[in-house]
C-alpha cells in the first residue's frame, strides 16, 4: 500500500461520495416541484360530502322525515384479500356467517369496491373504524327515518339507499330536499383511509325543509278509524281525504293497507300505491249533487222541481234502471235525500249531455286535481259528443266515468266553498287560486240538499254531535271481467261540515266490504262520522250544534 | 514494503505515549464512539417516524443497540493477535455454516438464509461473513510479500468467491455481492497492479452481457426499472419512484418530522429498513440528510485514520477494509434510493431497523478499535 495507492482511493471514494450528495442535491432541489406534485397526486383526493336531506313537517311543525348521519361499511376486496381474521371480524360485526362474506369478497375479488352493509349506527361503527383495517372503510350517509311510520307512508313515499326520494312527496320534491353535497381536500394513506382534512373546497348545502299541509294529529286519527273500519269489514282497501276548504291544503290522507317506510325489506309492492291519488273508482251516487248541480245552472230546474219516479223503474234503451222501491213523485231535493237512481236519470234525460260533462269537468273530473302529487291519476271523464242514451243516465248517477278519492273530495270542495274551485295542496299555504266553477245560489241549494242526506236520508249515521254535517253517500258496485257485481261494492261518503260554515270536506271510502251492510251510507257514513268528529275538535272548530247534542 | 509504508507516515504512532484517557484504558476509542452514539441516536429519532411514532419498535431498537454496543466492547477487548490466529478457523466455521444454512435452513420468502438454534433463536452466518472475510483476508496478506503475486490472487479469489456463490445460493445477491466488494477492496488496499485492476474492470464490463442471461427475472426488471422506473410504475418500479417522490417532496427543509406524507401514508414500502433515509430527506429535507451524510463521512474519515495509523499490515487491512466496506453500504443504500443504483436489501447502516446488521457493524467497529488501541507502544 503506497501514499499513491491511498491517495487514489481516497480520491475514487471522495468521487463516489460527491455523485451521492449531488444527487441528493438533484432530488431535493432541481426536481423538487415535480416530485412534490407527484407526492401530492397520491395523496390529496377530493371527497364528498353528504348533504343533509331537509326535514318533512307536518303544518304545525311535527317531524314527518329526518335524516340522521349513519355509516356504510364497504371493502376493497382487492387489499382485504382473504384473511381468515378480517373476514370473521367482517362477519361477526355486521352479525352474518362469515361463509356469506367470504362468497361476496371472493365474487368481487378483482373489484376495488363492494358494500358489506349499509347504514350502520355510528356508535356500532366506531369501533371498527378504531381498528384502522387496510381495506375496509366507513362511508358517511344519511338514513331516512319517518317518526309516524305507515301513518304518513302513502303520502310522504319514501327514499332508496342512496337518498334519492322513490315514492310520494320524497319524490315530487326530491331536488328541494335533497340539497347539494359539498366537497373537500382530504389526504389518504395507500389504503385509501382519510388521515387528514386539508381544507374545505365547497361547502355541502343541506336540503332544504318542507311544510306539508297535514296536520299529523288529524292523520293519526283518521288512520286509526279507518284501519279499524277496514278491519271490521274485512275491506279490500280503503281512503280518507280530508281537506281544507278555504285551502284546498291536504289535511289528512290515509290508506289501508299501508306499510311501515322504516322497514325497507318488508314492503309488500301492493302497499304503497297512495290509493287515495293513484287508484280510480267509479264514483257512483257521490255524483248526483254535481248532476243536479248541472240542471239547477241551466235554470230548466229548482229545488222544489217535481219529478215523477213512479212506477219506481225506468228504461232507458235495453236498460232498466230501479229504485229499492216506488217513492212516487219527488222534488229534485228529496231525489239527492234518498238517493233516486230514477230520479236522477230524469233529470239528465231532460238535460244537454254537454251540461253535464260541464259540470263534472269544471268541479274537476277527468282532471288533475294540481296537487303535483307523483303518479296522480286523473280518472276518466269520457267526451259527452260519445255519449249515448244509457250512458246519460249512468253518468248522472256516478256510472262510466272514474275518479280518485282526492278528485272526489276536491269536488265536494267547490260546493262548500260556494261555488269556487280550489286545487288540491299537500303543502302549507298554498297560493290560493280561486275559480268560480258553480252559481252561488247552486252551491247553496246543494248544500242545503246535502244536510238533509244526513238529517233525513241515507247518510244520517254521518252525523256527528255539536256539528252539523252536510253529504252523500255512494254504494257502488264494482266491476269485474262478467260485468258489475251483486256482491262486491265501493262504500263511498263525501261529506262538508260545518254546514253553515264550511271549514272541511272529506271523502271516506270502503273498498268491498264483506259484511251484510255494505252500503255508502252503514259502511262509510260512521267512519266519517268518528273521523271527521274527532278532527274538527283537534282543529279547535267551535261547536255550532250544541243544542241537538243535549 | 509495509514498515516503508508506516515510517514515512508523517504521524505515525503520534498518539504513542498519551495514552492516559480512562475511555482508551478500556480499549475504546473516543471520536468514534461519540459518532455512532449521535449517528445511533439519530437513527432512531428516523425511526420512530418511520414506524409511525409506535414506542413497541423504537425500544427494540435501543435494546438492538445496546446488544450491539456491547459486542462492541467486547471485540474491542480481544487483541488483534488474537483475532490473527482465529481468522482462518472463523473463515472455515463460517464457511461450514453457510452450507449447513444451505442443507438444513428454513425456507423464508422463497430463501434461505437463517440458522434456526432451538432454545437460542436465528442468526444469518452470511452476516457474520461480512466480517470474515476482510479478517480472513488480512490474515492471508499480513505475512506474505505486497504487492500480492498473481498466485496470491489466485488464492485471495477462491477465498472469496467460495463464501459469495454459497451465500448467491440462497439466494441473497444483495449480500454476496457486498462481501465480493469488500473482498476485492482488500486486493486493491493491498496493492494489486493497477494494470490487474483495469483488466479485471475490463473483463467486468465486457462480461457484463453475458450475465444478463444467467440473471432471474427479478433482477432483470430490477436492472431495467433503474433505467426507466416509469416502465411499470406499480410492480417493481413503485419502490423507486415513491422513494424519489419522497425525497424530492422534501425539499430544502423538508416537511417537519413526523409530517411526511408519503411515509406516514404507507405509499413509501420498506420505510423502517432499506428505505429510511427517504423518510428522512421528506421530514427533514435536504440539510437532514446532509447532516446524516457528514456524520457518515466523519466516521469513515476516523476509521481511514485508524487504518493509517494501525502498525502493521494486518492491522492496516483489516481496519481499511471494514470501513471501506462500511462507505460501500451507505452509498449503494443510498445509491439504491435515489435510483442511483438497482434495487438490492442492503439497509442503511446505524439507522435501519434490524438487528444482525447492526450488531455486526458495531462489531466491526470494535475491531477497529481493538486495532487502534492495542497498538504496541514501542515501535
Amino acid at each position: 500500500m503506497t501514499y499513491m495507492r491511498l491517495n487514489i482511493v481516497l480520491v475514487g471514494l471522495l468521487g463516489v461520495a460527491l455523485v451521492m450528495i449531488w444527487r441528493v442535491f438533484d432530488l431535493h432541489i432541481s426536481e423538487r416541484n415535480f416530485l412534490q406534485k407527484q407526492g401530492d397526486a397520491r395523496t390529496v383526493r377530493v371527497e364528498k360530502i353528504g348533504a343533509h336531506r331537509g326535514m318533512i313537517r307536518d303544518r304545525r311543525g311535527k317531524p314527518l322525515a329526518i335524516s340522521s348521519p349513519v355509516g356504510s361499511l364497504w371493502v376493497n376486496p382487492r387489499l382485504l384479500g382473504d384473511g381468515v381474521e378480517q373476514i370473521e371480524l367482517l362477519a361477526e360485526f355486521i352479525k352474518v356467517d362469515p361463509q356469506v362474506v367470504r362468497k361476496k369478497l371472493h365474487k368481487n375479488k378483482n373489484k376495488n369496491f363492494v358494500y358489506l352493509k349499509r347504514h350502520i349506527s355510528p356508535d356500532r361503527l366506531k369501533p371498527l373504524i378504531d381498528l384502522k383495517v387496510p381495506g375496509v372503510y366507513v362511508a358517511r350517509e344519511f338514513h331516512r327515518f319517518y317518526p309516524a311510520g305507515e301513518v304518513t307512508a302513502h303520502v310522504l313515499g319514501f327514499t332508496n339507499i342512496d337518498d334519492e326520494g322513490q315514492e310520494g312527496i320524497e319524490l315530487a320534491y326530491n331536488d328541494w330536499l335533497k340539497g347539494k353535497p359539498g366537497s373537500k381536500e382530504v389526504l389518504k394513506n395507500l389504503y385509501g383511509q382519510v388521515v387528514k382534512d386539508i381544507r374545505p373546497l365547497e361547502e355541502a348545502r343541506p336540503g332544504r325543509s318542507l311544510s306539508l299541509s297535514l296536520d299529523l294529529r288529524v292523520q293519526y286519527h283518521a288512520y286509526r278509524e279507518l284501519k279499524t273500519a277496514v278491519q271490521r269489514y274485512k275491506a279490500e282497501s280503503g281512503s280518507v281525504v280530508i281537506l281544507d276548504v278555504a285551502t284546498g291544503e291536504v289535511l289528512a290522507m290515509v290508506n289501508q293497507p299501508s306499510f311501515n317506510p322504516n322497514n325497507r325489506a318488508k314492503i309488500n309492492l301492493d302497499h304503497v300505491r297512495n290509493r287515495s291519488v293513484t287508484d280510480v273508482f267509479e264514483p257512483g251516487s257521490t255524483v248526483k249533487p254535481f248532476t243536479v248541480a248541472a240542471a239547477l245552472q241551466t235554470g230548466k230546474f229548482n229545488v222544489k222541481s217535481k219529478i215523477d219516479t213512479h212506477p219506481g223503474f225506468i228504461r232507458v234503451g235495453n236498460n232498466t234502471i230501479r229504485d229499492p222501491s216506488n217513492r212516487g213523485i219527488m222534488e229534485v231535493a228529496e231525489v239527492i235525500i234518498h238517493s233516486s237512481q230514477v230520479g236522477i236519470t230524469k233529470i239528465a234525460l231532460s238535460l244537454e249531455a254537454q251540461d253535464v260533462w260541464n259540470m263534472f269537468n269544471q268541479v274537476g273530473f277527468g282532471q288533475s286535481t294540481g296537487s303535483g302529487f307523483p303518479g296522480e291519476s286523473t280518472g276518466e271523464l269520457p267526451n259527452y259528443r260519445s255519449w249515448k242514451a244509457i250512458d246519460r243516465a249512468t253518468f248522472a248517477y256516478g256510472y262510466g266515468l272514474t275518479a280518485t278519492p282526492l278528485q272526489i273530495a276536491s269536488a265536494y270542495l267547490t260546493i262548500a266553498s260556494g261555488g269556487i274551485k280550489r286545487p288540491a295542496s299537500f303543502l302549507k299555504s298554498p297560493d290560493v287560486q280561486n275559480v268560480r266553477v258553480m252559481e252561488t245560489h247552486v252551491a247553496s241549494d246543494l248544500m242545503a240538499m246535502l244536510r238533509k242526506v244526513v238529517t233525513e236520508g241515507t247518510g244520517s249515521r254521518a252525523n256527528i254531535s255539536s256539528y252539523t254535517v252536510a253529504g252523500k253517500t255512494g254504494t257502488v258496485r264494482k266491476v269485474s271481467e262478467t260485468g258489475y257485481q251483486d256482491t262486491r261494492h265501493l262504500a263511498f261518503f263525501a261529506g262538508i261540515t260545518p254546514a253553515e260554515n264550511p271549514r272541511l270536506v272529506a271523502v271516506v271510502l270502503i273498498n268491498d266490504p264483506k259484511s251484510k251492510e255494505y252500503s255508502g251510507g252503514s259502511v262509510a257514513a260512521p267512519v266519517f262520522s268518528r273521523v271527521i268528529s274527532g278532527a274538527l275538535r283537534l282543529l279547535n272548530v267551535p261547536p255550532n250544534n250544541i243544542d241537538e247534542a243535549v | 514494503m509495509s514498515q516503508d509504508f508506516v515510517r514515512r507516515m508523517p504521524d505515525a504512532g503520534s498518539g504513542f505515549g498519551k495514552r492516559t484517557n480512562w475511555i482508551e484504558t478500556i480499549h475504546l476509542d473516543f471520536v468514534l464512539l461519540l459518532l455512532l452514539i449521535v449517528v445511533s441516536l439519530y437513527g432512531m429519532l428516523i425511526l420512530y417516524s418511520a414506524v409511525g411514532q409506535q414506542n413497541g419498535p423504537l425500544i427494540s431498537q435501543a435494546i438492538k443497540f445496546g446488544i450491539a454496543i456491547l459486542a462492541m466492547v467486547f471485540m474491542a477487548q480481544i487483541s488483534p493477535i488474537f483475532y490473527l490466529r482465529i481468522a482462518p478457523w472463523l473463515y472455515c466455521l463460517t464457511v461450514m455454516l453457510l452450507v449447513l444454512v444451505l442443507l438444513y435452513g428454513p425456507v423464508i420468502n422463497g430463501s434461505r438464509r437463517w440458522l434456526r438454534i432451538s432454545g437460542v433463536g436465528g442468526f444469518q452466518p452470511a452476516e457474520l461473513m461480512k466480517l470474515v472475510v476482510p479478517l480472513v483476508l488480512a490474515w492471508y496478506f499480513h505475512d506474505r510479500h505486497l504487492p500480492p503475486v498473481s498466485k496470491h490472487i489466485f488464492w485471495t479469489l477462491v477465498i472469496i468467491m467460495v463464501p459469495v456463490l454459497l451465500i448467491a445460493f440462497q439466494p441473497d445477491l444483495g449480500t454476496s455481492l457486498l462481501i465480493c466488494v469488500s473482498g476485492l477492496l482488500v486486493l486493491l488496499l493491498a496493492g494489486i497492479s493497477w494494470r490487474t485492476v483495469f483488466t479485471a474492470i475490463g473483463a467486468g464490463v465486457l462480461a457484463a452481457p453475458g450475465l444478463w442471461f444467467v440473471m432471474r427475472d427479478y433482477q432483470k426488471a430490477r436492472i431495467l426499472t433503474l433505467i426507466d422506473p416509469e416502465r411499470d410504475p406499480l410492480g417493481s418500479g413503485w419502490n423507486i419512484i415513491q422513494s424519489k417522490t419522497a425525497i424530492g417532496s422534501g425539499g430544502i427543509f423538508g416537511k417537519g418530522l413526523f409530517q411526511g406524507t408519503q411515509s406516514n401514508l404507507d405509499f413509501l414500502p420498506e420505510s423502517q429498513t432499506d428505505f429510511i433515509i427517504a423518510v428522512l430527506a421528506e421530514e427533514a429535507g435536504l440539510f437532514g440528510v446532509m447532516f446524516l451524510l457528514i456524520m457518515y463521512i466523519l466516521i469513515i474519515g476516523r476509521g481511514l485514520l485508524i487504518a493509517i495509523q494501525a502498525q502493521d499490515t494486518f492491522g492496516r487491512l483489516l481496519a481499511g477494509t471494514i470501513t471501506f466496506t462500511f462507505f460501500v453500504y451507505v452509498f449503494v443504500n443510498i445509491g439504491m434510493v435515489s435510483g442511483l443504483l438497482p434495487v438490492v436489501g442492503v439497509p442503511l447502516p446505524l439507522v435501519s431497523y434490524g438487528g444482525t446488521s447492526i450488531v455486526t457493524l458495531f462489531a466491526g467497529f470494535g475491531m477497529l478499535m481493538s486495532i487502534h488501541t492495542h497498538r504496541r507502544i514501542t515501535l
